[in-house]
C-alpha cells in the first residue's frame, strides 16, 4: 500500500500549472478554501478519550445550571451560548454548527467536515493513504473517526445508525438543546418526589 | 419453447411476480438469491440520448445471462439518462432492473418520491448509494446535495416499506415492495471498520450488497472472513463486484483517477506482460470469478464491464457460475411470433394499395 504513488487529481494538476499569484477561483473546493490546517482537529481526535471524559463532566455541569438557563429563558441564553459554542467547537473540531452534535458517537471527529457530510461511516472513495476522495490532502473524517472511537470508553456508539440531519436546527446551540432534553427527560422522575 | 419461463408473471412479463412468504419484493433477483442460486447482475451503461431504443439495445446483449441489471444514477457524477427513466423502460420490457439511488443529486423529498414512483413502475430492487462527489464528474460546479447518506437512505426505504410511512411519519396508502441493496468497498480504508460498517448497513435495512471491483482476492477473503464471523452473510446476500480491464494503461489510469478502486501491482504486471491485453483482462476477470465464487458467503457476482458490455455474456459463460442455469430471457410470445411470421411482410413490402386495386384483387 505504502509504495503506491500518491494519486494525482485534476485539482492538483490545475493548481500546479498556474503560478501562485494567479486568480484561481475554482482550484480548491469551498471546504478546503476556509480550512488551512487540520492540526487542532487531529489533536482532538488523538485525545478523544480525554475529551470524552471532559465532555461528560461538562454536560453534567451544564445540566446542573438548568435552573439558571430556565430562569433567564432558553431563548435568551441561546445567542451568547451559541457565540461561545461556535468558537470553542470551531477551534477544537472545525465545527459546522449543524446544531445536533454527534461528536461523542464519531470519535470526536466532526462528520460535517466530510464533503459529503456523511454521518454514518465512510464512503467507498477513501484513498489508499486514508485521505479524502474530494479533498486529496485532507485525512478522511471517517478514517479518523474510527481511530478516535477506538480510544474512547463508549467508542462503540459509532455503531448506532444516525438519523439524517435536521437542516432546520442549523446554527443553533447543541449544548443547550441536549441540556434541555435531558432536563425534560428527568422531569417525570422528579415530579412524584416534588408532589409528595 | 415449452411454456413460460421460471419467475415470469403469466399475465404479462412487465407485471410483478406473485408474492412469496419471506420475500419483501415481487422481483426476480430476490427469488433467485433466496433459492440459493448463484446470482449474476450487471450494469447498463446509461445512454446520453433520449431514444428508448438505446436502452433496449444495451440491455439486449445481457439477455439470458444476468438476473438483474443495475440502472446507474449518474455514476461518477457524469450526466446520463436518469436511473428512474432507464428503470421505466426496462420494466416495460420485463427486465429486472436494480434502481440505483445516489444521495448526491436529490434531497429526501425527491428521493422518497422516486422510491414510490420506481416501485409503482415495477422496480423490485433498489440500491442505496452515497454517490461520487460532484468534483469527479463533468459538471464540477454543481451543488452537492447529500441530504441523506447511504445509511439513512436505506433506513428511509425500509421505513417506507415496513412501516408504510414517509420519513415524516405521514402514512402511505400502498407501501413499496422492494428488495434493498447497498454498496460495500472492502478495498478502501479504514479496513477493519469496513465489515462492521456493513453490519451497520444491515441494521439500517440492507438485504443485498454489491462490492466495488475486486482485483485483490486475498484482501477480499480477509474481509469475507470478518463478515462471516460477524454473521453478516446470513443476513445479507453479498455479490462480489468484478470486471474486465481493457489494458494495463486503463488499469493505471483507473488506479490514479478513480477513487476507491484498488488494483494491485501484480494485476498491472500481468496485463503488461500479455500479448493481447484486452483478452488477458477478460481472462483475469474470469480467474477472479473462479476464485471468488468458492469463498463461503458469496451469493453472486456483479459484473461491471464498462464499455465492454459485449464481454459480459462470455465472462459469465466461461466462468461457469450459472452452472447451466439460464436466467430469465426476453422472448417473443408465441402468438406475437405467429402474427409476425404471417404478416411481418407488410412492414417491409413497398406496396401502395388503393381501394380500386383492392376491389379488383378481391374479385
Amino acid at each position: 500500500m505504502s509504495d503506491k504513488e500518491p494519486a494525482v487529481t485534476q485539482a492538483t494538476l490545475v493548481k500546479k500549472a498556474a503560478p501562485k499569484s494567479d486568480y484561481k477561483p475554482a482550484d480548491v473546493s469551498p471546504q478546503r478554501r476556509v480550512q488551512r490546517t487540520f492540526a487542532v482537529r487531529l489533536w482532538s481526535i488523538r485525545h478523544s478519550r480525554l475529551l470524552e471524559w471532559f465532555y461528560s463532566r461538562f454536560a453534567d455541569a451544564f445540566l446542573l445550571l438548568h435552573p439558571l438557563w430556565k430562569g433567564i429563558g432558553y431563548g435568551r441564553v441561546e445567542a451568547p451560548v451559541k457565540f461561545v459554542e461556535k468558537r470553542v467547537k470551531g477551534f477544537m473540531f472545525d465545527c459546522r454548527m449543524c446544531g445536533q452534535c454527534v461528536l461523542s458517537s464519531t470519535g470526536m471527529s466532526c462528520p460535517m467536515n466530510c464533503p459529503k457530510q456523511l454521518r454514518n461511516g465512510p464512503c467507498g472513495g477513501v484513498r489508499a493513504n486514508g485521505n479524502c476522495e474530494v479533498e486529496p490532502d485532507m485525512p478522511c473524517v471517517w478514517v479518523k473517526a474510527w481511530e478516535g472511537s477506538r480510544n474512547m470508553v463508549h467508542g462503540d456508539k459509532i455503531l448506532t445508525v444516525q438519523k439524517p440531519v435536521d437542516q432546520s436546527l442549523r446554527e443553533t446551540s447543541a449544548w443547550l438543546r441536549v441540556t434541555a432534553q435531558s432536563a425534560a427527560a428527568r422531569e417525570p422522575t422528579q415530579n412524584p418526589g416534588a408532589s409528595a | 419453447m415449452t411454456g413460460r419461463q421460471r419467475d415470469e408473471n403469466p399475465a404479462g412479463i412487465h407485471l410483478p411476480l406473485d408474492p412469496l412468504p419471506g420475500h419483501t419484493s415481487r422481483g426476480r433477483l430476490e427469488r433467485v438469491l433466496r433459492r440459493g442460486e448463484f446470482a449474476v447482475t450487471t450494469e447498463l451503461n446509461p445512454p446520453d440520448s433520449a431514444d428508448p431504443e438505446d436502452v433496449y439495445n444495451r440491455a439486449k446483449i445481457f439477455d439470458g445471462w444476468v438476473d438483474a441489471i443495475n440502472a446507474v444514477d449518474a455514476s461518477g457524477a457524469n450526466c446520463h439518462m436518469s436511473s428512474v427513466g432507464i428503470c421505466a423502460l426496462l420494466t416495460r420490457m420485463g427486465y429486472a432492473p436494480i434502481m440505483q439511488i445516489a444521495c448526491r443529486d436529490k434531497n429526501r423529498i425527491a428521493i422518497q418520491g422516486d422510491v414510490l414512483g420506481g416501485a409503482a413502475m415495477g422496480v423490485a430492487n433498489m440500491l442505496c448509494l452515497t454517490g461520487d462527489g460532484v468534483q469527479a464528474g463533468d459538471q464540477p460546479g454543481a451543488k452537492p446535495v447529500f441530504d441523506l447518506d447511504s445509511m439513512s437512505l436505506l433506513e428511509t426505504c425500509r421505513i417506507m416499506r415496513d412501516n408504510g410511512k414517509f420519513l415524516s411519519g405521514r402514512k402511505l396508502t400502498t407501501p413499496p415492495q422492494i428488495f434493498l441493496g447497498c454498496a460495500v468497498n472492502p478495498f478502501a480504508p479504514p479496513y477493519d471498520f469496513r465489515p462492521i460498517h456493513l453490519g451497520k448497513k444491515i441494521a439500517a435495512g440492507a438485504q443485498f450488497a454489491q462490492t466495488q471491483y475486486c482485483f485483490d482476492v486475498p484482501m477480499f477473503k480477509t474481509f469475507m472472513q470478518k463478515a462471516r464471523d460477524l454473521g453478516h452473510t446470513e443476513k445479507l446476500f453479498l455479490l462480489c463486484g468484478v470486471g474486465p480491464l481493457a489494458s494495463a494503461k486503463t488499469a493505471k489510469w483507473i488506479r490514479s483517477n478513480v477513487p476507491g478502486i484498488h488494483i494491485p501491482d501484480a494485476v498491472i504486471k500481468r496485463l503488461e506482460g500479455a500479448q493481447d491485453q484486452k483478452k488477458e483482462g477478460k481472462q483475469l476477470c474470469i480467474d477472479i470469478i473462479n476464485e471468488v465464487k468458492e469463498i463461503p458467503g458469496v451469493a453472486g457476482i456483479h459484473v461491471m464491464a464498462y464499455r465492454q458490455e459485449e464481454y459480459v455474456a462470455e465472462i459469465v459463460d466461461e466462468s461457469g457460475v450459472l452452472k447451466g442455469r439460464q436466467p430469465w430471457k426476453r422472448e417473443i410470445r408465441r402468438d406475437d411470433q405467429l402474427v409476425a411470421e404471417r404478416l411481418g411482410h407488410i412492414l417491409h413490402d413497398e406496396i401502395t394499395e388503393t381501394q380500386v386495386d383492392m376491389v379488383k384483387t378481391a374479385h
